[in-house]
């Protein structure tokens, strides 16, 4: 395994008391393989990725867990340490590309400084593995886009460049954050595919955090599905769509649109939200939504249990 | 006789002056220069329908609810309304709260600028919220409350026409289905007529009557839903129906689409999609496809694409 997470627990203190953002989360991921993580908004995911990175702002902290990169504890590094791991063997690509890139410098020049803060190569050598990046990542002639400006460059271009820079030390581990929510939906295939074939090629564990169940169908092996905080439900992404085992992942696979020939049925709903961090309920935090709740969903909190070939936290799953 | 039309759009454009400032074009001697955003767009709606124009970031399609709605003059080109009232619901619910306002009070604006009464509380019971919510302010609620509220501020002014410009794109798949659905019960309930931009295929394939698809400005097709998901004409309407993420694991193969829309600064001659499409040739490198029979291609015009075969992202 490339990455483990083990009862990871991210926690804010407020003044309201400590808000636990995510809480007991477990998952590892294979060299070459995707695991998509999906989920609404709060739900926790982003702060996943986030803790693997070292990068939760304080006051927010990993409460409890551990994260390893291929067998090594890396969530105690002292601060120095864990940068020189982020860019030599985590890559990272966030959801705006605009934000990644130095709009000051070229992407050349922010290429080649990024290989050579973290590879021991001559300038030359660097420029060379620059361009080669950016041919891999399919950016047409990068000769003579080399030393363009990131404004110089469209949304589908510049996401692109921002998929090289995270691969330019070869990392074992990539995390993308929403990298496809940005773009229209024909660029949006063109990254998918990109980042598809990266892992396929080259072994590197893709950690891809999305709310679009779309993208990681089409993008991903396993999928990990998020609920306030929680993993609710972790298996085969075509067991996961086809038969969901958990009713939050049925309910959000119900609500998601689908192109179908009979129009106006109506699509299936949730009731209700996701609640807030402070208010999330004991036992199980879907059950005052559940359509299928029992009397236990109030009091106990379910752990994942297996259920076919994936693992849902609902009791229905429990052995009886 | 056809059913009369509330709306009609005849060949409708509209320009943005996109020049230097006045100083840096007298220095530098740089022209004015303008961006056709709309392009001789037409279409009519039909009383109690929902119209959807889809398309990619860049298409005009927020350019043409804008133009419906008055909020911009067209340039060339009328637009015609015959409903009683229209009212726009706008894609972010964040920006288009006044957050100093009650909620009380953002609803029964319209009431108080039309001088009509209406219960406030009966509009909020109506979009799903509790009447005790009209105490609060926007930051008190979610995106998906927050829409609602937006909706309720829509039908306080009683309208038959609703100009819906992304109104779910900013929001969770589930609070996505939610709002879809109040909207079309609504519709129903009011008798309401639509007009939704949006760019996902998925949720107009859903809510639509009739979609018309936007690339660079025009429309290139114009469509009954199931006519256009099921026999996509336009070369673009392929390629987008391709494109979308394919949520059932068929296994299909997928082509990859080449390219990305032109600059509109230096449109390309000829037909605008001419440099992405696979059917491309002479003739449309150099003339622009009139709109024949609600679909602008010379491939369709002459026949050169193959309508039988379909691709894999219909139905």
């Amino acid at each position: 395994m490339i990455l483990e997470i083990e009862n990871l627990r991210v926690e804010f203190p407020s003044r309201r008391g400590t808000l636990v953002a995510v809480d007991d989360v477990s998952f590892a991921i294979a060299p070459g393989e995707v695991l998509g993580m999906v989920g609404e908004s709060g739900a926790g995911k982003t702060l996943s990725g986030l803790a693997v990175i070292g990068l939760i702002e304080p006051p927010g902290r990993i409460a409890a867990g551990e994260v390893r990169l291929e067998g090594r504890r890396i969530d105690n590094l002292p601060h120095e340490e864990m940068r020189k791991l982020r860019g030599r063997r985590i890559g990272v690509v966030f959801q705006d590309p605009l934000t990644s890139l130095n709009p000051l410098y070229t992407i050349g020049a922010q290429l080649e400084e990024t290989i050579l803060t973290h590879l021991p190569l001559s300038r030359t050598q660097a420029r060379a593995r620059a361009l080669a990046l950016l041919r891999e990542v399919g950016i047409p002639a990068p000769e003579s886009r080399f030393e363009h400006y990131p404004h110089q460059f469209s949304g589908g271009m510049r996401q692109r460049v921002v998929i090289a820079l995270a691969l330019a030390a070869e990392p074992s581990l990539l995390i993308a954050d929403e990298p496809t929510t940005a773009l229209d939906v024909s660029i949006q295939a063109q990254i998918i595919a990109l980042l598809k074939r990266l892992a396929r090629e080259r072994g590197t564990a893709v950690l891809l955090i999305t709310h679009d169940m779309g993208v990681i169908a089409e993008t991903a092996q396993r999928v990990a599905v998020m609920y306030a905080g929680r993993l609710v439900e972790l298996g085969p992404v075509r067991d996961v769509i086809h038969s969901p085992r958990h009713p939050y992942t049925a309910g959000l696979m119900g609500s998601i649109p689908k192109i179908t020939p009979q129009r106006n049925r109506r699509l299936a709903q949730i009731e209700g939200a996701m609640p807030r961090l402070n208010a999330i309920p004991p036992g199980c935090p879907f059950n005052p939504r559940c359509p299928r709740r029992f009397e236990r969903c109030a009091v106990e909190r379910p752990e994942l249990l297996p259920a076919g070939a994936s693992a849902a936290a609902c009791w229905l799953h429990a052995a009886s | 006789m056809p059913p009369p039309s509330l709306l009609s759009l005849s060949r409708v454009s509209r320009d943005f002056d996109v020049s230097a400032p006045w100083l840096n074009r007298v220095i530098e001697r740089g022209p004015r220069r303008s961006l056709r955003a709309v392009d001789e767009v037409s279409f009519e709606v039909v009383g109690g329908e929902t119209l959807a124009l889809v398309g990619e970031s860049g298409c005009g399609k927020s350019t043409v609810a804008r133009l419906i709605v008055g909020l911009y003059g067209p340039t060339s080109g009328r637009v015609e309304f015959r409903g009683r009232r229209m009212q726009m619901i706008f894609q972010d619910p964040y920006a288009s709260l006044n957050p100093r306002w009650r909620v009380k009070d953002i609803v029964a604006e319209p009431l108080r600028i039309l001088n009509t009464r209406k219960d406030v509380s009966e509009l909020l019971v109506q979009v799903g919220l509790s009447p005790d919510d009209g105490e609060k302010y926007p930051h008190e609620f979610s995106g998906g409350q927050r829409q609602r509220i937006s909706i309720a501020r829509a039908l306080a002014g009683e309208p038959d026409f609703v100009v819906c410009d992304e109104p779910t794109s900013a929001l969770d798949v589930s609070v996505q289905a939610q709002i879809l659905n109040l909207m079309s019960e609504l519709q129903q309930r009011l008798r309401l007529t639509y007009v939704f931009i949006s760019h996902n295929l998925a949720v107009v394939s859903q809510i639509a009557d009739r979609v018309g698809v936007m690339y660079f400005g025009r429309v290139v097709e114009l469509a009954p839903t199931a006519q256009l998901f099921a026999r996509p004409r336009h070369p673009y309407t392929r390629m987008l129906l391709d494109a979308v993420p394919d949520l059932a694991m068929s296994g299909k193969p997928r082509t990859p689409i080449a390219g990305e829309v032109p600059n509109p600064l230096a449109p390309p001659p000829g037909c605008a999609f001419h440099p992405r499409c696979p059917h491309a040739n002479e003739r449309c490198r150099r003339e622009r496809p009139q709109v024949i029979d609600n679909v602008a291609c010379h491939a369709v015009e002459e026949r050169r694409i193959n309508l039988a075969a379909q691709p894999q992202g219909g139905f």
